[in-house]
Parts: C-alpha cells; sequence; structure tokens
C-alpha cells in the first residue's frame, strides 16, 4: 500500500493510503485520531475540516492525502492545549466563542491562518477572510470578537 | 448518619463502564475515556440509582470533595451542564467548578425526558436543584453530628459545613465522600434564598468550550469502539422509492467493503471509513421511480388549497365576526414561512452495539434519548432493559434532525451484521433526509374603530398533519418493518394571537390531511413564523393608523414586564419615534430603516423585544441588517453569559433563516442538498448585536434556548418596510424576492 510522509503537529509522519485520493481529514481523524478537523459537507462548502498545510488554511475534506506528502501539516491540537492554548485559542475561550462548537476547528485554523498573514485585521478583514466558513449556531458576534481579540485589537 | 452505605468513587466510575479507565488515567477526562472504553452491556449498571425519587440518582459527592451530577437532559451546545452545575452548587454550597456533570447516559442518570421547548433548565434543572436542596440538609445534619452542634448554628458553604459564628468546618468530601446519601428527594427541601446567591447569576465558564477549542472533546463523531465498522446508508433516489436490484460488481477496487442489504435498506461497511465513503457513491442500484411529494414551488397554493382534516379553535373571546363588521378600519393579510431544516452543520452521526444476548448500547447525539430508546427497542425487537442509549454531543441539532434516524441505521446494521457499527451520514443525507420544519400558512384580518383600537383579530393558520404517533424511522421503513408513522412538528399554533389588547380575538387553525416531507420539531416550532406574521401584521395596523410602530404597541400593553423589554430595547438601540416608513430612508444608494417586534413566549414565558436597523439596495435587492438590540426577561438568570450567547445565536440563526432559508423539492426528492442550495447567513453578513438582560432574580428560572428567535424575522420585515415601504410577507427575503417587492410595490395591507 502507497505510504505518504509528511509532518504533522510539527513531527514526521507517514501514513498508509489504499487511494492516493484519499481526502487528508479521514487519515488524521482516523489513522493519527486527531479528532479537531470535522466532517461537514466533503465539499470544501463549510470550513469545519481545515488545517493548516505549509501555514495555509486548508480544506482538509477536498485535499487528497498524496497531496500531504513533503509538507506540514497542522492541525487544532497542534495549535494548543487546555491547559497551554495558542493566542487565539485562548481568545476564543475568554469569549466562550462556541456553542456546539462543531464548526470551532474551522473558525480558529482559518483564523490562525489570517491573522499570521495579517496580524492587524479590521473587523471586516475579520468577517471576509471568515467568509468561505459557515456557523450554523450563530456564534457569529463571538468568533469575530475573539479574533479580534486575539489580533490585540 | 450510618444511614449513608459505602460507595467508592471507584464504583461510581465503574458504573459508566469506561470510567474507570478515566480515573487510572486522571479523572479531567471521564466522558472521553467513558467514550473510548465501552466494556459494558447494555443493561443498567448497578451501584448507582437512576430512579428521580433519589438524591443518589443525582448527585455523588467524592471523598475528595468534588461531585458529580447525573442528569437526563443532554447539553447540545447551550450550556445547560454548566447553569446546571451552578443551580447545584447554589444549593450545596460549593464551586461550581468542582462539579461535573454527566448528561443524557439511560444507563447511569435519571431519566427526565427528552430536551426540547427550552424546558433543559426549567425542567430537568429544577429537579435537579430540588436533589441538591435536599441534599444541603443532609450535609448540615452530618456536620452536626460531626462537629457536635445543632443544625441551626451550622452553615454549607464553600464546601464545607461550618459553625455561623466561625471556627473549624468539616469539608463535604470527609463527611460524604464515598457513600450514597440514600435518601428520597424531598420536594419540601428548602431552596436557598436568591438574595444570598453567589454562584446563581454569575457567568461561570463553560468547561466544554476549551475542548472544542482544542481538539480535546470527543464528540459522537469522534467515537471508535473496538471492532467497529464504518458504515454509509445509501437512500433511495425518490421519497417512497423501493430498491429493485444491487450490483455489488460496482464496488471493484474498493478494498474490505460489503454490502448489507435489508430489503430496501441499503448500506455499505468497512473497517476504512474511506473505503464506505467510496462504495457508497460508486455502488450501482436501481429503484422504482416514485413522484409522491407536491413540490415546493407551489407549496403556497397547495397549502391553501390542501383537504383539511380537521379545524382547532385555539382562541376564540368574544365575537370576531360581528367586530370586524361593526369596525371602522378593516385590513387583511397573507404570510407564509416555507419548509426549512435544522441543517447542523456537521451530518448526524451514530454508534450502535448490538450484541447476540440482545443488550445494546447506541452513542447518539439525539436530544431525546430516552424516548428515542423505546422507539428503537419496540421498532427493532430488542429488549427496552437491555438497550442503554449513551449521549455525546454532536453537530448543534436545534430540534430533532436526523440524529434519530442515524441512530436507528446503526441498531439495524450491528443488529444485522453482528458488530459495532459507526454511521454518519453524508451532507446530502442531512439536508435531504432530516426532518424538516414544516410550512405555514397565515391569514390575518382586524378590524380598528374610529380611536384606532383594535377591535377585531382573527388569526387562521393553515399546518401539516398533526399525525398522532411516533415519527416512522427511515431504515426501519426501509428495511419492511412495522412501525407508527406520526408526523407532528411541536407546538406549532402558539403566539397566534396578538399580544395586545384586542376586544375580540379568534385563532384557527386548520390542519392539513397531509404534509409534504416528514416533519420534526425545529427550534421554537411555529412560534417564529406566527410572531412574523402576527408583528408584522401589527406593524401593518401601527402604519395604517400613521402610529408610531413603538407608541402603537405600548399604548396597548398593560403588562409592565412588557412595557420594560419594548422601552429598554427602544433606549439601547436609539429609537427614532415616528410612523413607518421612514421619510428619510435614502443613504446614498441605500434606503435605511428601523423595525421592532415584541413577543412573549409562547404568550407565558419569556418576554422578548428587538429592534433592528438595516439597509436595503433596492438596485441588488440584498438587505443588510447593521445592528439588532434586543431586551429579554427570562425571570431569573442562571448564567449571564451562557444566556448572551444564547440570545445571540438565537438572533443570528433566525436572520439566517429569514433572509435566506428554504428546503426546495420536486415531485421526487429535496433539491437543496448541500450550502450552495441551502444557503445560511455567512460573517460578511453579522450583524453587531447588543442584547440586554433583565434579572428577576425573585421570579423562577424560564429557559432561553428558543425565545429570542421569535420575533427576529417579524423586526426584520418591520424594518424593512420602514426603509421601502414594501412589506414583506414571505420568507426567505432573497435578493430576487425582495428586489421583485421593490419594483411592484403591492399596497401596505389589503383594506376593505
Amino acid at each position: 500500500m502507497p505510504r505518504y510522509a509528511f509532518r504533522l503537529n510539527g513531527r514526521p509522519v507517514s501514513a498508509e493510503s489504499w487511494d492516493a485520493a484519499q481526502p487528508l481529514l479521514y487519515v488524521l481523524r482516523n489513522t493519527f485520531g486527531l479528532h479537531g478537523p470535522k466532517f461537514g459537507c466533503g465539499l470544501g462548502q463549510c470550513g469545519a475540516c481545515t488545517v493548516l498545510v505549509d501555514g495555509r488554511a486548508t480544506r482538509s475534506c477536498t485535499t487528497p492525502v498524496s497531496r500531504a506528502e513533503g509538507r506540514a501539516v497542522t492541525t487544532l491540537e497542534g495549535l494548543g492545549t487546555p491547559e497551554q492554548p495558542s493566542t487565539l485559542q485562548a481568545a476564543f475561550i475568554a469569549e466562550q466563542a462556541a456553542q456546539c462548537g462543531y464548526c470551532t476547528n474551522g473558525m480558529i485554523m482559518t483564523a490562525t491562518s489570517l491573522l499570521a498573514r495579517n496580524p492587524r485585521p479590521t473587523l471586516e478583514q475579520v468577517k471576509e477572510g471568515l467568509s468561505g466558513n459557515l456557523c450554523r449556531c450563530g456564534t457569529h458576534t463571538r468568533i469575530l470578537s475573539a479574533v479580534m481579540r486575539a489580533s490585540g485589537a | 448518619m450510618d444511614a449513608l452505605t459505602l460507595l467508592s468513587r471507584r464504583d461510581v466510575l465503574k458504573a459508566g463502564g469506561g470510567f474507570v479507565v478515566a480515573f487510572a488515567f486522571g479523572a479531567a477526562l471521564p466522558r472521553v475515556a467513558f467514550a473510548q472504553a465501552p466494556t459494558l452491556s447494555g443493561a443498567p449498571p448497578t451501584g448507582k440509582p437512576i430512579d428521580n425519587s433519589e438524591v443518589d440518582s443525582f448527585i455523588v459527592m467524592h471523598a475528595d470533595g468534588t461531585a458529580t451530577v447525573y442528569m437526563g437532559k443532554v447539553d447540545v451546545g447551550t450550556g445547560l451542564r454548566t447553569a446546571v452545575a451552578q443551580l447545584v452548587a447554589e444549593e450545596l454550597g460549593m464551586s461550581a467548578e468542582r462539579i461535573t456533570v454527566i448528561d443524557g447516559d439511560t444507563g447511569i442518570c435519571p431519566d427526565q425526558g427528552g430536551t426540547g421547548g427550552s424546558t433543559g433548565l426549567t425542567r430537568g434543572g429544577t429537579e435537579v436543584r430540588q436533589a441538591a436542596a435536599t441534599a444541603h440538609q443532609m450535609l448540615l445534619a452530618l456536620g452536626a453530628a460531626r462537629l457536635n452542634r445543632p443544625v441551626v448554628e451550622l452553615m454549607a458553604t464553600d464546601g464545607e459545613v461550618r459553625p455561623i459564628a466561625g471556627g473549624a468546618g468539616v469539608g463535604f468530601g470527609a463527611l460524604v465522600g464515598g457513600r450514597r446519601f440514600e435518601m428520597k428527594v424531598d420536594p419540601k427541601a428548602p431552596l436557598r434564598p436568591a438574595a444570598g446567591y453567589r454562584v446563581v447569576g454569575t457567568p461561570v465558564p463553560r468547561p466544554d468550550v476549551a475542548d472544542k477549542c482544542t481538539g480535546r472533546l470527543t464528540y459522537v463523531t469522534d467515537l471508535t469502539v473496538p471492532n467497529m465498522l464504518h458504515a454509509r446508508v445509501i437512500r433511495p433516489p425518490a421519497v417512497g422509492a423501493t430498491l429493485t436490484s444491487v450490483d455489488e460488481g460496482s464496488l471493484r477496487g474498493i478494498p474490505d467493503v460489503r454490502v448489507v442489504r435489508v430489503q430496501s435498506f441499503l448500506a455499505v461497511v468497512s473497517k476504512d471509513e474511506w473505503a464506505a465513503v467510496r462504495a457508497a457513491a460508486a455502488l450501482k442500484a436501481t429503484w422504482t421511480e416514485a413522484r409522491t411529494l407536491p413540490g415546493s414551488s407551489g407549496l403556497e397554493q397547495w397549502t391553501r388549497t390542501g383537504a383539511v382534516e380537521r379545524d382547532q379553535e385555539v382562541l376564540n373571546r368574544g365575537d370576531v365576526t360581528a367586530a370586524i363588521a361593526r369596525a371602522s378600519t378593516r385590513l387583511s393579510a397573507t404570510y407564509f414561512w416555507p419548509y426549512q431544516g435544522h441543517a447542523s452543520l456537521g451530518p448526524s452521526c451514530a454508534v450502535a452495539d448490538v450484541r447476540a444476548d440482545g443488550s445494546s448500547t447506541i452513542w447518539s447525539a439525539a436530544q431525546g434519548g430516552p424516548p428515542l430508546r423505546a422507539t428503537l427497542a419496540k421498532v427493532f425487537g430488542l429488549p427496552v432493559e437491555k438497550m442503554r442509549i449513551v449521549f455525546l454531543e454532536g453537530s448543534g441539532s436545534y430540534g430533532t434532525n436526523g440524529s434519530d434516524h442515524v441512530a436507528a441505521d446503526a441498531v439495524l446494521l450491528s443488529k444485522t451484521i453482528g458488530q459495532p457499527v459507526r454511521v454518519q451520514w453524508m451532507r446530502a443525507d442531512e439536508h435531504a433526509w432530516d426532518p424538516k420544519g414544516p410550512q405555514q400558512l397565515l391569514e390575518l384580518h382586524a378590524g380598528l374603530d374610529a380611536g384606532g383600537r383594535i377591535v377585531a383579530w382573527d388569526t387562521q393558520m393553515w399546518l401539516s398533519t398533526n399525525a398522532p404517533g411516533t415519527r416512522a424511522l427511515l431504515a426501519a421503513d426501509a428495511a419492511g418493518l412495522t412501525q407508527e408513522h406520526g408526523n407532528g412538528a411541536g407546538a406549532m399554533t402558539q403566539n397566534g394571537d396578538p399580544p395586545y389588547q384586542a376586544e375580540n380575538v379568534r385563532v384557527t387553525a386548520h390542519w392539513l390531511k397531509e404534509a409534504p416531507l416528514q416533519m420534526s420539531n425545529l427550534r421554537a416550532p411555529g412560534k417564529i413564523a406566527n410572531v412574523f406574521a402576527v408583528e408584522g401584521f401589527t406593524d401593518e395596523l401601527a402604519a395604517a393608523a400613521g402610529v408610531d410602530p413603538l407608541a402603537f404597541r405600548l399604548s396597548r400593553l398593560t403588562d409592565p414586564r412588557a412595557i420594560e423589554v419594548l422601552t429598554r430595547t427602544a433606549e439601547a438601540f436609539g429609537w427614532q419615534a415616528r410612523p413607518s416608513p421612514n421619510p428619510r430612508a435614502r443613504q446614498g444608494s441605500l434606503l435605511v430603516g428601523q423595525g421592532i417586534a415584541y413577543m412573549r413566549y409562547k404568550q407565558a414565558e419569556n418576554y422578548v423585544a428587538m429592534a433592528m436597523e438595516v439597509a436595503v439596495n433596492p438596485t441588488t435587492g440584498v438587505i443588510a441588517v447593521r445592528r439588532v438590540t434586543c431586551a429579554h426577561d427570562c425571570g431569573i438568570i442562571v448564567n449571564p453569559d451562557g444566556l448572551r450567547n444564547q440570545i445571540e445565536g438565537c438572533i443570528v440563526q433566525t436572520l439566517s433563516r429569514a433572509l435566506h432559508e428554504e428546503v426546495t423539492f420536486d415531485r421526487s426528492r429535496v433539491t437543496s442538498v448541500d450550502w450552495v442550495g441551502y444557503p445560511i447567513l455567512t460573517f460578511p453578513e453579522a450583524p453587531a448585536v447588543r442584547v440586554v438582560m433583565i434579572n428577576r432574580p425573585e421570579l423562577p428560572i424560564l429557559g432561553a434556548g428558543e425565545a429570542a428567535t421569535a420575533p427576529v424575522a417579524a423586526a426584520l420585515a418591520n424594518a424593512v418596510f420602514d426603509a421601502t415601504g414594501v412589506r414583506l410577507r414571505t420568507v426567505p427575503f432573497t435578493p430576487v424576492r425582495v428586489k421583485a417587492a421593490l419594483t411592484q410595490p403591492r399596497p401596505a395591507a389589503a383594506t376593505a
């Protein structure tokens, strides 16, 4: 079975897949037990599966595992823990910016990528940056507050 | 004191099967470890009662002074666990952070019924609180014996019983730890006076939020159990179609996959989830044709002309017909709300382990675990006493989404193949097959006298069938199993009457014989559309009378709590007192307006008023909601931050429903099966939301998961009217619909 090597949350790993087209999402969740990224649509429409690939927010539900070969993949678990959260995770916790939390992974991963490129975004820029991420509980107000808090605004 | 029998923390943990493992690795992870090590049988574990009359069913005090609370109601992302921990902490006299709440495990939690209708805190929470109040009395008695002082000289606070006058106390853990209370819940056990509350009313953070932000929380979708297979179900291409043939050869090249067919129930299972997903997409099957649906494009007409099963007089006060005939001004209007889905962000998922001995465990995010257990046991012929449903959080459900159906899929598959099975629906499955909130057609008539008083109000509502019985499970129908075919959507007729002074009022519900699609309770069932109509029509009356919409409402209210939410909303919003439409609406290329709405939930619970400012682009038909202000009175506030989160969510989610959402279907199938076909609100559209929470510590608890949804569509439509002079009476307010309405403005209301 073909094997794909990449860096995952800072460590070198490799994963077998019978299908080179298998989305990275399934490999992360089922091979590595990383459940931060969520299956939402499988169509790249909602953002719940977002991970960082070489630092950029990427939809893992539509990214073949073969495309992760040689790259650095970061999941929500790789950013921090409840005990030592990243700045953005800490801001989400401080703002209590979740209800069901199913979209939260995508929000944090997308905003992490956004803040890396633009550390001091305006509210409008954050809204635009998260425009491809859906939240069904209507937690938008808090999510925006959390990202702005992390940016120091 | 000797009435307490030994019950070690380890026993309690053992009651949860894998909790033993959890304890070994650290008590901070009970839910995760429990989920990961399901060694239990389906039968309720011994060692802890689950009877609602026993204190021990609800509360276990551990030797280290921490406590575990068991409740039957479930936290679907609403913060219920945290609020209940606060209620218990307050009554016992300890910090909420030292309480862990386990919810919705039928094996170890008392049966408090399903969760819904904003009853989680109201009914579920108060039941747990009474158990805590009873335990509080026992703690004092134990402390009295230990400290050798009368109870009246003692207080329970900060996790210990100590002399009121000062001096050393003894911790709850030392008093009770590891043993049972062995007491009946005393319905007369005194509650702590609200004036002394230290925990209730404070914004205790939800512990699940940190877990959710770091990938630590185990959702039902994240559960794996030993020997588990992944499954995908292939649903028919048309509602009611049956399976004629399956070509298993179409799965060549996909490893380790097996087709499971039970009559028209078709699924693929595999150790490898991706193999199951690929196989479900690749499997060639032929189905019969079916064209049984009315189609969504003519749904309003279908609803108006459909055969009526029965008329229900919801309310009839005075003589509406005579009063309308006498009125000096008469108005009529028709409002329509389409089919909408729960549209959970993650498709429904369940894991089932049905054993050869008839015992079964189902891990599910369903809101109604106990009723679901009864249905699954009956339909699939499994002994209910050996069936255990373990709640794990899922994607938010907002009512009965696909969770019941997917649990049935998993049970049927596990029973058929004799292995634990995890089923997760695909996106199209959830959009197409979750039971939905049905359409509502409302026709309103009102009469005003020469002085502008409402002398007559008549609401006629047409609703899809409310067939009694349990909702049919898709898997059971497909597999040819006998089951009930109830089809209901909850309490649909509430808030159909105006909350204002009106002499003659009638509300009639016309229940149709049929329903286009399977229905279920969708957040605030019926109330959002009813208030949309009632409060939209009230605005029409105010406009016809040439009166400021706020003043029109205030002058017809006497309840001080109603008046307060309206005035507080208006103050916080900066309401401009004047009649609608806005004479100075134009701001550049946009038309700007304000709208307000008020309702009391179910005419008996929360008071909510809401104001909005919108900017309408007449060229594109796009409505931008700039800001929303809401004043909310739900009696005593248990957790102000949790409450605010719920109110904000109610507002934003319902804006999404009003602006964008409509389930479309043709004669055969639902056609809005992804986020393009069924769009929801996006971040650039998110308004600024300001919430004014009115706390009434002396009043009982009311739930808050739904009430603030109800005035949203009305306030929005009223603001659009203020901006444009055009009344929107059909949801969703899509750009195409808005543009059409602006191009051909209709009269504000039909006057006779």
